[in-house]
């Protein structure tokens, strides 16, 4: 058990220079041991996996289903195959959208989601309701980020057929009561769907636990590579479903003019599989584990405090979302009166300061809080409290240069 | 020049305190313009004497450096007719992309040649040329820009 600062040396991007790296939401940094994995892979097996006959494939096929494994018992998935591989977290809704959307939802019925989600937790079922004659009905938080029982239990009813919300939001940083709202779901007989692509980094997740019948991830916000993401399925509903691409390594017996499909979750695989980077999410999980989601969080904690209370110091900056710093999940948004977010982030850049500035692929969310556009700092666990006091001193002299005052 | 310094030597100026910022009421044309990834978001308005520009403001929102880069170009288009504004706009976004460089080309550009330096700002540059390119769709395609009114 090395201490936070050993763990961070193995960021070699984040030793490279002085940029303080406060855009974690986006995507995380990778320490070498992903690095590693993933080009000890091709260094020492690499071959087209689930196919070859030979040693190097099998020993491609036998890294990727023990990533796959990894990734199952990390969020306490009850087998393997409940784990399809995807490229992330929007290809995992796709999927969930058009393999189980488009065939169980009709004319009539209706999904729930919040205002809070990710375009990419919107857009599929947008696309679900318009084609198959669906209504979208929004679930709305109150001032602290909310989503309160009064309002999950007015909106979802007899006709919702789908709930679908993010875990954690990616604007205000809040946990939704994902579990409680499963229940609900539940009872009301609708499948709840779970976009965890900003909790999975961050805290222990057990998929059974909260009651997702599907949850969607990806690696590049949890140490991982770009392009590798996972999507896990409850069996009974992953074996109803039908395929979402069709093509190579997802057929079981294929005619001219017909074809019949493989198991989960090979059904859900078309094409050859990112087996490369499947090994370095992986490896990102197992490194995650031995830092450990306790000191994790308390890290994210302490400096999530810091940055909120020198906020609090600077009467032109307005927070979003909760007044309190633990419910953030090292997630701040905010404004600066006067200065564009995007302004404001180009001025940081020029003192290497890197936070993000926008409307975080979440515009019916800025619509909702009246903001066009917001800046955020996204904290993880390799950072530091000497980082957060170079962002806060930075900040307090962005105005000045955007022509407020001296 | 460097970010801050053109912040506070250019842009600051037409952002703080704008001089064609507004709305007319009794416009020819009028084009809203919006940057996806920004969120900048201006309408445009316009009024022809012919073909001569005898009026022009604009109003929305967005940053320092889309709101400065149309006020300046709203300066540099008044008295000219189309095709002279399009041609003007067709050399700022070539400076901005770093596609024109050679300075009697710029020069034509005024104050709003100041803005050069955004080239060296990938992130930036549809900021800048956002006002611009609202214009000339504007008066490239006036249809659109009288759906509006």
């Amino acid at each position: 058990m090395g201490s936070l600062q050993d763990f961070r040396k193995d960021f070699d991007i984040l030793n490279s220079g002085d940029y303080v790296y406060f855009d974690n939401a986006a995507t995380s940094q990778r320490p070498r041991q992903v690095l590693d994995a993933v080009t000890n892979f091709y260094k020492t097996t690499n071959a087209n996996p689930l196919r070859g006959l030979y040693d190097w494939s099998m020993g491609a096929t036998e890294a990727y289903e023990n990533a796959r494994s990894t990734v199952a018992d990390f969020i306490g998935a009850s087998r393997a195959e409940e784990i399809i591989f995807t490229r992330n977290t929007t290809e995992s809704l796709n999927l969930v959208a058009y393999s189980y959307g488009m065939e169980n939802v009709h004319e009539g019925d209706e999904i729930v989601v919040t205002v809070m989600e990710h375009h990419s937790n919107l857009l599929p079922w947008q696309m679900v309701a318009k084609k198959n004659g669906a209504k979208l009905v929004f679930l709305e938080p109150d001032e602290e980020g909310v989503i309160t029982k009064e309002e999950y239990e007015s909106k979802i009813t007899d006709k919702t057929k789908i709930v679908a919300v993010g875990h954690v939001s990616n604007v205000f940083g809040i946990t939704n009561p994902v579990k409680e709202i499963a229940e609900y779901a539940h009872s009301k007989g609708a499948i709840m769907v779970v976009d965890g692509a900003q909790s999975t980094p961050h805290m222990s997740v057990d998929v059974q636990a909260i009651g997702a019948d599907f949850f969607a991830l990806s690696g590049h916000k949890m140490l991982a590579p770009m392009g590798i993401g996972a999507l896990y399925g409850r069996y009974e509903l992953l074996e109803k479903m039908q395929p979402f691409l069709t093509g190579g390594e997802m057929i079981e017996y294929v005619t001219r003019t017909d074809a019949t499909y493989a198991e989960i979750p090979h059904k859900f695989e078309a094409g050859t599989v990112n087996a490369g980077d499947a090994v370095g999410l992986a490896a990102a999980i197992e490194y995650i584990k031995s830092v450990g989601f306790d000191k994790i969080e308390e890290q994210e904690l302490k400096l999530t405090k810091l940055i909120m209370e020198g906020l609090a110091k600077l009467p032109y900056i307005k927070v979003y979302g909760s007044k309190d710093y633990r419910k953030h999940c090292g997630i701040v948004t905010f404004t600066m009166e006067g200065v564009h977010p995007h302004d404001m982030s180009s001025v940081l850049n020029d003192d290497h300061v890197c936070i993000r500035a926008g409307h975080h692929c979440a515009q019916p969310l800025m619509q909702f809080i009246g903001a066009g556009s917001t800046a955020r700092a996204s904290v993880y666990f390799y950072n530091t409290e000497e980082e957060v006091a170079v962002f806060l001193d930075k900040l307090s002299k962005v105005r000045e240069v955007m022509g407020y005052g001296a | 020049m460097e970010l801050k310094q053109l912040y506070r030597e250019i842009v600051n100026e037409h952002n703080l305190h704008p001089v064609n910022r507004g709305k007319i009421e009794d416009a020819d044309l009028v084009l809203r313009g919006v940057n996806p990834s920004c969120g900048d978001d201006i309408t445009l308005y316009m009024k022809l004497d012919g073909d001569v520009i005898k009026a022009a403001s604009y109003d929305g929102s967005g940053c320092a450096i889309s709101q400065a880069s149309v006020d300046m170009m709203v300066d540099q288009i008044l008295g000219k007719n189309k095709e002279e504004a399009i041609k003007l706009a067709g050399t700022f976004m070539g400076m901005i992309k770093g596609e024109i460089t050679d300075e009697e080309s710029i020069e034509a550009l005024d104050e709003a040649a100041a803005l050069q330096d955004v080239a060296h700002m990938p992130a930036r540059v549809k900021c800048a040329v956002l006002g611009w390119h609202t214009m000339q769709e504007m008066l490239e395609h006036p249809e659109k820009a009288q759906e509006n009114k």
